[in-house]
């Protein structure tokens, strides 16, 4: 496994994300409770759990969203704001109005806005990066489309070329693959390797777990509280997902199958 | 006596732009900058479904002109842009406390901060009618046809115009330059907050700062066409153009030809009906509206229903 990548860290073996003790609460429920864990550099991390297990709670919380009841977050060893230049975001889809009047190019151009600063306009090299991340995810015909004409796995893939083009070295994606057809879900796979190839840290949202066994280095099991972090295979068993996903039969009967089809 | 003056072509069409180009003229341009400079944030309101805000904001403009002159004692125009200003500002920090701290949602949030904070204006107006002095028709309708009659601002021997107008003016330059220098965080954190905040932009920053900018737009613009008539101009012009087209840049100029249309329309309406120009221009900018909404080749009624006759 590569670990370049933090070598222009100047913390140098910080890993790209190190939680402490994280409780967050919405109006003083809590919704997650003491996350305690270190990613290490270079892995594709798959966060699982059922619905409302705090996922996307806990990456708003990483990226600052969210205020933290108690402890905190940092990125390449320091608080989340100040590394902000370093981590890419990619919200659920349902989160923006598509009906806005941009085009796929404009909101590709918005991963550059941070590196672009105030008052000024995206260059030419902004657009070619943009253009280049767009052709990535087979979008490129589509730049100067407007975006509410799109279908869901297309807004799906601008959203991860506008990812692609913020240049991240620490990546969250919530639910990246919600609405894609197969041939697509292959592609971004690639491409989510392709960066942790480069050293790149990426935590993804997956909600498919046959396939987040394939795909991922190491998987989040998540539940309120983290259930295992760990490599997959350490951490995908049929125990600690009938911990994660409770006494829900209908899905673990299809864990077990998909386990044991695995097993095979 | 009869209510409609009789029509005549010279009358109502040629001497707006000749004769009476200093009165009619002079009003279709104030109009004219009220409804452009409404137009820029009314489209930024649209765009964030917050077009409410519009309504808020310029109702709570009475109150704070009554509680102006109240404080001061004065009746200057210092005093009354000052309070409008504050009670715009604050209607605004209001709304957003009550949302951030209850559980009312934002639309219900403006409906009872601005209806509680313009009831409170008639109240005040109505108990110290002996010291508030204020017209309350003036507030809400504007007094347009005044503003011609205003002795102009001065730059050394240069006329400048009404005060009113060279304000208009200097806000409509103030927001073009604002647009130019921060286009790109307006669009980001009105498209979407999350990644903005992720990139390190300051979106609650953005988002004081574009209802400072309506706030500022509704106060110059409440003497021309009231604090009622302002909020059809906030949103016309936006709307409008949203039928017209789905870029943003386009939306802001045809924004402005819309206000244009409006004021030039709005002038010629009523010098041959003889009603207010401010309401003129209002329902001038309303038919503009409807015309986009029926005949618009992408979004209107009429292509659509020829496009569905056409195919069967
Ligand atoms: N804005 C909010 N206000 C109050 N409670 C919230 C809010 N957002 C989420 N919650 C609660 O927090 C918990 C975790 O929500 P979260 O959205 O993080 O779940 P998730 O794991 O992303 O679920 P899903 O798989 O459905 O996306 C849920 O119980 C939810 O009810
Ligand atoms: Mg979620």
């Amino acid at each position: 496994m590569t670990q370049a990548g933090a070598g222009s860290d100047p913390a140098g073996s910080a890993p790209p994300l190190e939680i402490h003790d994280l409780t967050v609460a919405y109006r003083n429920k809590p919704v997650l409770w003491g996350v305690d864990l270190a990613a290490p550099a270079g892995r594709l991390i798959g966060i699982v759990g059922p619905n409302g297990a705090g996922k996307s709670t806990l990456i708003k919380a990483c990226m600052g969203l969210l205020p933290c009841a108690s402890g905190w977050v940092k990125a390449f060893g320091r608080p989340v704001p100040e590394s902000l230049g370093r981590i890419g975001y990619v919200p659920q889809r349902e989160s923006v109005d598509w009906d806005f009047p941009v085009s796929v190019m404009d909101v590709v151009l918005m991963g550059r806005y941070g590196r672009i600063g105030l008052f000024r306009r995206p260059s030419a090299e902004d657009r070619r990066i943009a253009r280049d991340c767009l052709d990535q995810v087979q979008m490129l015909p589509f730049a100067d489309r407007q975006i509410s004409n799109l279908s869901g796995g297309q807004q799906q893939r601008v959203f991860l070329a506008r990812a692609l083009a913020q240049e991240s070295d620490l990546y969250f994606m919530d639910e990246p693959f919600a609405g894609v057809d197969a041939a697509t879900e292959a592609s971004i796979i690639a491409i989510l390797q392709g960066l942790r190839d480069r050293g790149k840290t990426l935590l993804v949202v997956h909600h498919d777990l046959p396939t987040a066994r394939d795909y991922f280095d190491w998987l989040l099991l998540l539940n309120l509280r983290v259930v295992a972090f760990g490599p997959t295979a350490e951490v995908f068993t049929p125990e600690l997902l009938q911990k994660t996903y409770g006494g829900r039969l209908t899905l673990l009967s299809e864990v077990a199958e998909a386990v044991q089809a695995k097993a095979r | 006596m009869t209510l409609v003056p009789d029509f005549s072509v010279q009358r109502v069409f040629v001497e707006p732009w000749t004769t009476e180009i200093g009165t009619h003229g002079m009003m279709a341009l104030v109009t004219f900058l009220v409804g452009a400079t409404c137009g820029l944030v009314g489209n930024f309101l649209i765009l964030r479904r917050m077009a409410l805000m519009g309504d808020a904001v310029s109702h709570s403009v009475l109150p704070g002109i009554a509680v102006a002159f109240l404080w001061t004692g004065s009746r200057g125009i210092g005093a009354m842009v000052l309070g409008a200003f504050v009670a715009a500002f604050a209607t605004h920090l209001l709304i957003e406390a009550i949302t951030r701290h209850s559980r009312v949602r934002p639309d219900a949030a403006i409906g009872i901060a601005f209806s509680t904070l313009f009831a409170l204006g008639v109240v005040l107006v109505a108990v110290f009618a002996d010291r508030v002095d204020l017209d309350q028709d003036c507030v809400l309708n504007g007094d347009l046809p005044m503003i011609p009659l205003e002795p102009p601002v001065r730059l050394g021997s240069l006329s400048l115009g009404p005060p009113p107008l060279v304000r208009l003016a200097g806000l409509m330059a103030a927001s073009v330059l604002l647009l130019v220098l921060f286009y790109k965080e307006l669009m980001l954190t009105s498209f979407d907050p999350g990644l903005a905040a992720g990139l390190g932009l300051p979106v609650r920053a953005v988002h004081h700062g574009l209802m400072l900018w309506l706030a500022l737009s509704v106060v110059a613009s409440f003497e021309a066409v009231g604090a009622i008539l302002v909020i059809a101009l906030l949103i016309l012009p936006g709307a409008t153009a949203a039928l017209l087209t789905e870029r943003m840049v386009p939306r802001l100029v045809l924004g402005t030809v819309h206000a244009a249309l409006s004021a030039v329309g709005g002038m010629h309406l009523s010098v041959a009906l003889d009603c207010s120009p401010a309401g003129a221009a209002v329902v001038a900018g309303a038919v503009w509206f409807t015309a986009a909404w029926l005949f618009s080749p992408t979004a209107g009624l009429v292509p659509r229903w020829w496009r569905a006759w056409r195919a069967t």
